[in-house]
């Protein structure tokens, strides 16, 4: 396969799920602000920067307003995650890896992109949001599910894997490392005063409110949460379940490709590293340093993709 | 000379339903005019989905479009066809001849039956290719020869498009799109099939790898990217052959060969079907700002190391001022008299030409030499006087740029339009396989229709359509 083509897959599922997470992460926004006696918009800066676009936000608009965060990150061509970027790229990378992918998945993502482009073509009112971001959500599911039922498992599939699972790692981490943030800004708080809401609102940012209730009815804690979106491998959005994902697939790489990818190297140090600990360890070596750097080495597990699958040279 | 009517494929000159059209017609009388609206519509949506698109030069943003499907076939008799495809097969015999010829000995010239600044002083004659021995000694290994028809057995050859022919992908989809919008049709009319195009495609280029490749040739399409109008055919024939489609920047010369950079490494490649012009093929042999191509790929070329197809220079064969010696050049290389006609045509860097040319300009379509898609020529009898007196300056400042030809009286086939069936005016483009196993045409090719009610242009880009093309089975 052509170093391209793999940068062109990878790409191209990335972009695909950071447009379903971007969506899922306004659902929540927009849930809790409407929830919320005192209603803020506090709220929207948390998920702004759980989407890591506040800092563009910021140079683009002068006050925080609902309406002006939801379209940043719905509509904005300015702002390089927002859903209609993130389509578009993902179209785009699907235009160029057209060879690599079965015609129903290039139908799927090229409906994803008419159906949004249309869509969202104009200002999405309060009252329409949320039909707006089903839609997204089923058209991300589209793609998932005839990438899933349609393409061969060889090596192409797992360059799709491995954008997947690289940006629903780096999304979950985001998420949790600003909730705690917000939250919990010293360590001396850490379990002691939480806002049920909020934390509600992580698990509903990653869709893992109802399986979280399967495992802890209504009981469980930030503690839980925490474990649950951490450590736990039966969770898909946890960084552990990612983590394990990515290793699966650059072993499969590795059979065809050989052995010694440095990028295999650096997944089996983070599972073995970070992500062996227990709970208590996590919090005891601190929760946002523990995130910070999770984030990081998810960056350079990237990289490294990038430099033993020749994406780029 | 009285003026005929103008020749309708489906009713002849005369109102008399044609026979190739009989079936199809008695079909088309018992269908309900709304459902075949609601399947134009349905035919739209479908090549949309699939993204069949082309993009816009010159406008904003890059803009995808899609190229208008009429659901009305063009049909041509399995005789027709036969007679046809033997003056096809003649003249790409003849051209591959003419360009073996004048990029080594140039026999033709000696012989005096075309000027030797005809070759020498013509823009797109590569002097990079004379004495390059060809793999396989094959110059193009796809052709499009455009062809226009006036009557019952009239065809005229108006272009030999020996380059980067493109629409083939259209002529594939169009086929798919019939199939599956009316199949009941293919078992009424036993119409030759088409899918098999890709497949040969890659066998013939597959034939045409160099002496040095194994069993197995590693073929690849060179596409300049997803911006070019074209990109989705690229897409479409690589995805269809199953080889890989490179842009310049995934190649390289590696040990004396052009080689892909896989995830493995870089892999040689054997056979690239390039999508790209000449002049971008090589920043060091031609055009040094060019990012499509590939650095040294002609030191390859020329040391037998990869077949390029089609071969570079095969311009020079389809230059319209060479078009005009084409009966003498098929007649020089296969001994033989021309099977399809020429239009005449006046060169207009001949004086006497020239003087014609201005005299009887409101008569006449006038082209650049080098021009295509139907950019910068004139059309005679519908231009204003404004635009006449603007190309008479311009004939007179370059003649040597223009040759001019008498407007033919293009045969139509009907549209569906909002009131019904209504005549427009055609071309086809056949597409020929060349390898050294043989010369192939797909029965049919792409149907090209001015959807404008009198307008004879039919480029995509002006406002053309397409149809599909049936060759029924004698």
């Amino acid at each position: 396969m052509l170093g391209k083509t793999a940068n062109g897959l990878f790409w191209m599922y990335r972009y695909m799920e950071r447009a379903e997470n971007t969506a899922r992460l306004i659902e929540t926004g927009q849930r809790i602000a409407l929830t919320r006696l005192n209603q803020t918009d506090e709220e929207w800066k948390s998920v702004l920067k759980s989407a890591d676009c506040l800092s563009g936000y910021r140079a683009a608009h002068d006050d925080m307003s609902r309406d002006q965060a939801v379209d940043w990150m719905l509509r904005s061509k300015d702002n390089s995650s927002s859903v209609v970027s993130s389509v578009n790229a993902a179209r785009q990378n699907a235009r160029l890896v057209r060879t690599a992918i079965t015609g129903e998945v290039w139908e799927a993502v090229n409906s994803a992109y008419m159906a949004l482009k249309s869509a969202l073509s104009r200002k999405v009112s309060e009252r329409d949001l949320p039909s707006v971001l089903r839609l997204i959500r089923h058209h991300a599911a589209l793609v998932r599910g005839v990438t899933h039922g349609t393409m061969l498992r060889n090596q192409i599939y797992d360059f799709a894997r491995l954008g997947t699972f690289i940006e629903r790692a780096d999304n979950t981490a985001r998420i949790l490392d600003v909730k705690y943030y917000v939250l919990l800004p010293s360590a001396k708080s850490v379990g002691t005063s939480i806002d049920n809401v909020q934390w509600e609102s992580i698990l509903r940012s990653v869709s893992a409110r109802g399986g979280f209730r399967m495992e802890f009815g209504a009981g469980g804690g930030p503690r839980e949460i925490a474990e649950f979106l951490i450590l736990d491998r039966r969770m898909p959005r946890s960084l552990a379940f990612c983590a394990g994902k990515l290793g699966d697939n650059l072993n499969y790489l590795a059979d065809d490709h050989g052995a010694g990818a440095a990028s295999r190297e650096r997944v089996s140090a983070l599972e073995n590293g970070l992500l062996s600990k227990d709970i208590n360890d996590i919090f005891q070596f601190g929760l946002h340093e523990f995130l910070q750097k999770t984030i990081e080495e998810i960056t350079n597990i990237s990289r490294q993709i990038e430099q033993d699958f020749r994406f780029y040279a | 000379m009285t003026e005929q009517p103008v020749f309708d494929e489906m009713w002849g000159r005369d109102e008399q339903l044609r026979a190739p059209y009989r079936n199809y017609h008695n079909w088309f009388d018992k269908e309900d005019p709304k459902r075949l609206r609601a399947k134009n519509r349905e035919a739209e949506d479908l090549f949309r989905l699939t993204g069949i698109t082309f993009n816009v030069y010159g406008r904003s943003e890059a803009e995808e479009r899609l190229i208008p499907f009429d659901i009305i076939p063009r049909i041509i008799s399995g005789a027709e066809w036969a007679k046809l495809s033997r003056g096809i097969e003649q003249r790409v015999r003849a051209i591959n001849a003419f360009l073996h010829d004048i990029y080594h000995t140039q026999e033709i010239v000696k012989a005096g039956r075309i000027p030797r600044e005809m070759i020498s002083q013509n823009d797109a004659f590569l002097p990079q290719m004379i004495g390059v021995d060809v793999p396989g000694g094959v110059y193009t290994h796809i052709v499009g020869i455009d062809l226009v028809r006036t009557g019952p057995g009239e065809f005229f050859v108006l272009e030999d498009n020996a380059r980067t022919p493109s629409g083939v992908s259209y002529m594939l989809e169009n086929r798919e799109t019939m199939l599956q919008m009316f199949p009941e049709l293919f078992s009424k009319n036993r119409v030759q099939p088409v899918q098999q195009y890709p497949t040969d495609l890659c066998r013939s280029l597959e034939a045409c790898a160099p002496r040095m490749a194994g069993p197995n040739p590693t073929v690849a399409v060179l596409t300049p990217g997803i911006y070019n109008s074209a990109y989705f055919e690229h897409a479409f024939l690589a995805d269809q052959m199953g080889v890989e489609l490179v842009e310049g920047h995934d190649l390289r010369v590696v040990d004396g060969r052009v080689a892909m950079r896989t995830t493995h490494g870089y892999k040689p490649i054997d056979v690239l079907y390039r999508r790209v012009d000449d002049d971008f093929l090589d920043p060091l042999n031609f055009n040094p700002e060019s990012q499509l191509g590939v650095p040294g790929i002609m030191d390859v070329y020329r040391a037998g190391g990869i077949t390029i197809a089609n071969a570079p220079g095969t311009g020079i064969s389809d230059d319209k001022a060479v078009y005009s010696y084409m009966p003498e050049i098929v007649e020089f290389y296969t001994g033989e008299r021309p099977l399809l006609k020429n239009v005449p045509t006046w060169r207009c860097s001949e004086p006497e030409s020239l003087a014609y040319v201005l005299d009887n300009l409101e008569h006449l379509v006038v082209k650049e030499v080098h021009g295509s898609g139907g950019y910068g020529m004139l059309i005679g009898p519908t231009a204003t006087k404004k635009d006449l007196s603007a190309f008479r300056r311009k004939l007179k400042a370059r003649p040597k740029n223009y040759i001019a030809q008498p407007t033919l009286s293009l045969s139509t086939v009907p549209i569906f339009s909002r009131t019904g069936l209504a005549p427009r005016h055609v071309d086809l483009r056949p597409y020929v396989l060349v390898s050294p196993d043989g010369i192939k045409i797909t029965p049919g090719g792409l149907t090209r229709v001015a959807l404008k009610k009198g307008s004879l242009v039919v480029n995509s880009s002006q406002g053309g359509g397409t149809k599909d093309t049936w060759v029924l089975e004698e």
